[in-house]
């Protein structure tokens, strides 16, 4: 399969191109930022998005969704990231329709996210750093489990209807077997969510599990056997996040190109200066290889290639690169109105900070791919 | 089976059985690159035998066309023949810049008699062709170059001076920037091809840092040049060496690949520093430092796909060699300086039969030149600027 997109996936760029900039421009954020919106997101927007078919990309046609794959997920991701669009989209409809497939959970949630009115979170980390071992415990209690433990970046989670929560039947802290994924109602007894607003204007939780019960059929997959159903969540979600930061950096690196065509100093366009000059191609060269890491990373994923793994972690680790010199020379090269709350330019460095930190930064990802080359 | 999936099986049995085992050995030094020419006595019978067997099923280049000598393969299956060749780890028959640089110009700009005299023998190794582009005073301003082919009516005559020439001292033929009017600066340059052994020319080679001489200074003193030999119009040489830089670039940016198969960096770092008891290398610096420099090495592998793919399909940016000239070259020397870190004081030697010849430390240097040659890294930014960013001149 070649590396570009092919005509329908072309055309559903189009589409969510248009789309996303007219229903969810930078305007959108800053407006739900000043209200200091309770949600963090709009419930009418995730609606709009189920009637585009967007919620549905991942979910089979037999039950309802669209049948496609990562690479098309990733379309709808970086419109939202150019547009920094505060949208469930990436943990509902990507991360967790991914760990719910083929599971007996997908009848009960698919037709909610489908629908635009279901909304998912994902309790995985447990530190402030995005770790792969699991520590939170699940004890068998009576025809369920009882959950106990602390999870936080829970994007949505004070909001959301579902909670994909990893938490460990068995082992140890470190293993990578024994760990258990559960579908938790948001009402379910025993469970707090705090909310905190984070730099970027997005709301996560952090959430306390004490001594929450959920039944047996809570459990996504097998028990014990929960590594699966999350790595398949995280090979999702770190593409996803990858993709929104494609565009983050690539709205980025838009808005600071023209900007410098724009720009007079000394009676001449900024942009004329080889200081600058050379610095921004050098940052389109950044953004050339992320973009192909990032469609490699999902092709293979839709293969279902045994190399995926490892380019997810290229893609993750490479965006992060990119991306984060995007916003830092967008900022610099704005000059004084880069620093400016008024000016849209900051909001993209705070969004791909977020981004950089979600389901591991470069570090992590660099670090798991030196282990699996063997240093 | 599919023809793609027949073509495989037959391709791999005929690699099985022509490929000899010494040409599956890793290339160690700079000896074991084939490249061809009237001389061919430096070869030894496996890199002929390889070379010639290859030759002549035209898969030294397998996608140009069967009536010029190529393989005739479609891009599925000039694919299919690279990975069967990686399955085996067959190095690659033949290295030449009549395959990567000058075979893409004729294709374009040349006349049928020219395609046909040169392209077959540039894919059987038999002539081996060099570059006269730069001179002392045109390098990244190449268009300022001073060379002048004087119209004798059915002959040109040659003189200048060329230089970077690389391998000037052991190439038979040269594809050659000249001027025919001083008028004007790009459009009075024309592209000649000559031999080598014509009257007048003489080379001289240049000792580098690395104590080899891939490059000649190129002399030219009243050397005849039949018009026959003059590729695309007079004084339409610029657009063919442009295109043929676009070429050049590529080729190079291919240098920020490295090499197939196991990774010299990393085995490097573990046989000097060590693992520790949790499996990582010893040294947790010099552990991030190449950690971090595998991650853009390889998304730029996945650059590499991506851009041969669009490519192919119309789709890259007519600029976007010059992304892939800077981005290869620049991995290329950090990987190299990690590799020097890597090996501390073991790849400091220079001689020693150990270090076979300092190969390392020679190669290390060698890429220095990487940035340089085909436009310097900040001629190839120049040209993202202006020709992707659309930012102003000046």
């Amino acid at each position: 399969m070649p590396l570009y997109l092919n005509d329908e996936q072309t055309m559903l760029r189009d589409t969510a191109r248009d789309f996303v900039a007219e229903q969810a421009p930078v305007s959108h954020m800053r407006k739900l930022r000043d209200a200091n919106d309770a949600a963090g997101f709009s419930r009418d927007l995730w609606k709009s998005f189920a009637e585009m078919g967007f919620t549905g990309i991942l979910i089979g046609e037999d039950q309802g969704g669209l049948g496609l794959g990562h690479v098309d997920a990733g379309i709808v991701l970086e419109e939202i990231g150019r547009n920094l669009s505060p949208s469930p989209f990436l943990a509902t409809a990507v991360a967790a329709v991914e760990a719910l497939k083929g599971s007996a959970q997908a009848g009960r949630w698919f037709p909610g996210i489908l629908a635009g009115d279901t909304v998912a979170a994902l309790a995985i980390d447990e530190g402030a750093k995005h770790r792969d071992s699991v520590a939170m415990k699940a004890e068998r209690s009576g025809n369920g489990f009882r959950l106990s433990g602390k999870k936080q970046f829970v994007t949505h989670g004070h909001v959301a209807d579902l909670i994909i929560v990893a938490a460990r039947t068995a082992g140890a802290a470190d293993e990578a077997n024994g760990i258990t994924l559960f579908a938790v109602d948001k009402d379910a007894a025993g469970l707090t969510a705090e909310a905190e607003r984070l730099t970027d204007s997005s709301i996560a939780a952090r959430l306390e599990f004490d001594g929450v019960e959920v039944d047996a059929d809570a459990v996504i997959g097998e028990v014990d056997a929960g590594r699966e159903p999350l790595d398949r969540l995280l090979r999702a979600g770190r593409t996803g996040a990858s993709a929104e930061l494609l565009g983050v950096g690539g709205g980025a690196m838009d808005m600071t190109v023209s900007y410098l065509k724009e720009r007079k100093q000394f009676g001449v366009t900024i942009g004329s200066f080889q200081a600058l000059q050379h610095r921004a191609a050098h940052l389109y060269s950044e953004m050339e290889v992320a973009r192909a890491a990032v469609l490699k990373a999902q092709q293979l994923l839709d293969a279902g290639d045994a190399g995926a793994d490892a380019a997810v972690s290229v893609a993750k680790a490479m965006t992060t690169l990119a991306t984060t010199l995007s916003v830092q020379e967008g900022v610099q090269m704005h000059g004084g109105i880069g620093m400016t709350d008024e000016y849209d330019i900051g909001f993209y460095m705070k969004r791909a900070r977020v981004l950089a930190e979600m389901f591991g930064d470069a570090n992590f990802h660099a670090d798991r791919l030196a282990r699996a080359a063997g240093y | 089976m599919t023809d793609l999936e027949t073509f495989r099986a037959e391709t791999r049995a005929w690699l099985e059985a022509n490929c000899p085992p010494e040409m599956r050995e890793p290339v160690r030094s700079e000896k074991d690159a084939v490249w061809g020419g009237r001389d061919q006595s430096m070869l030894t019978p496996a890199q002929k035998l390889w070379m010639d067997r290859m030759g002549a099923r035209g898969w030294t280049v397998p996608d140009w066309p069967k009536a010029y000598g190529g393989g005739g393969l479609s891009a599925a299956e000039t694919k299919i023949l690279r990975e069967e060749m990686a399955r085996i780890k067959a190095r690659n028959p033949l290295n030449s810049f009549g395959i990567s640089m000058l075979g893409p110009a004729l294709l374009k700009y040349g006349t049928e008699e020219q395609k046909l005299e040169y392209l077959p023998k540039i894919v059987r190794g038999e002539i081996r062709w060099c570059q006269g582009y730069s001179e002392p005073n045109a390098g990244s301003d190449l268009a300022a170059l001073a060379t002048s082919a004087e119209d004798k009516d059915d002959y040109y005559l040659v003189n200048g001076q060329k230089v970077w020439t690389s391998y000037a001292d052991k190439a038979d033929w040269i594809f050659c920037l000249v001027r025919t009017d001083k008028t004007t600066k790009q459009g009075g340059i024309s592209f000649l091809l000559f031999d080598m052994a014509s009257e007048g020319v003489s080379t001289k080679p240049i000792l580098l840092i690395s104590g080899y001489s891939p490059f000649c200074e190129t002399f030219f003193d009243n050397v005849k040049v039949p018009k026959s030999q003059r590729v695309h119009a007079e004084n339409k040489g610029w657009d063919v060496a442009k295109y043929l830089l676009g070429h050049e670039r590529e080729m190079i940016s291919g240098m920020g690949l490295g090499q197939v198969g196991g990774n010299p960096l990393i085995d490097g770092a573990i046989a000097t520093v060590g693992l520790d008891h949790d499996g990582r290398l010893a040294d947790p610096l010099l552990r991030a430092s190449i950690a971090m420099f595998e991650v853009r090495s390889k998304a730029f592998g996945m650059m590499s796909e991506r851009f041969i793919d669009e490519l192919k399909a119309g789709r890259a940016h007519p600029a976007q060699p010059s992304m892939m000239k800077y981005y290869g070259t620049e991995l290329n020397k950090a990987r190299h300086e990690l590799m020097m870190a890597a090996g501390g004081s073991d790849a400091l030697e220079w001689e020693s039969e150990r270090s076979s010849g300092g190969a390392g430390a020679r190669a290390w240097l060698r890429t220095k030149a990487n940035s340089i040659e085909g436009g310097t890294s900040e001629v190839q930014l120049n040209i993202i600027a202006k020709r992707i960013l659309d930012l102003p001149n000046a």
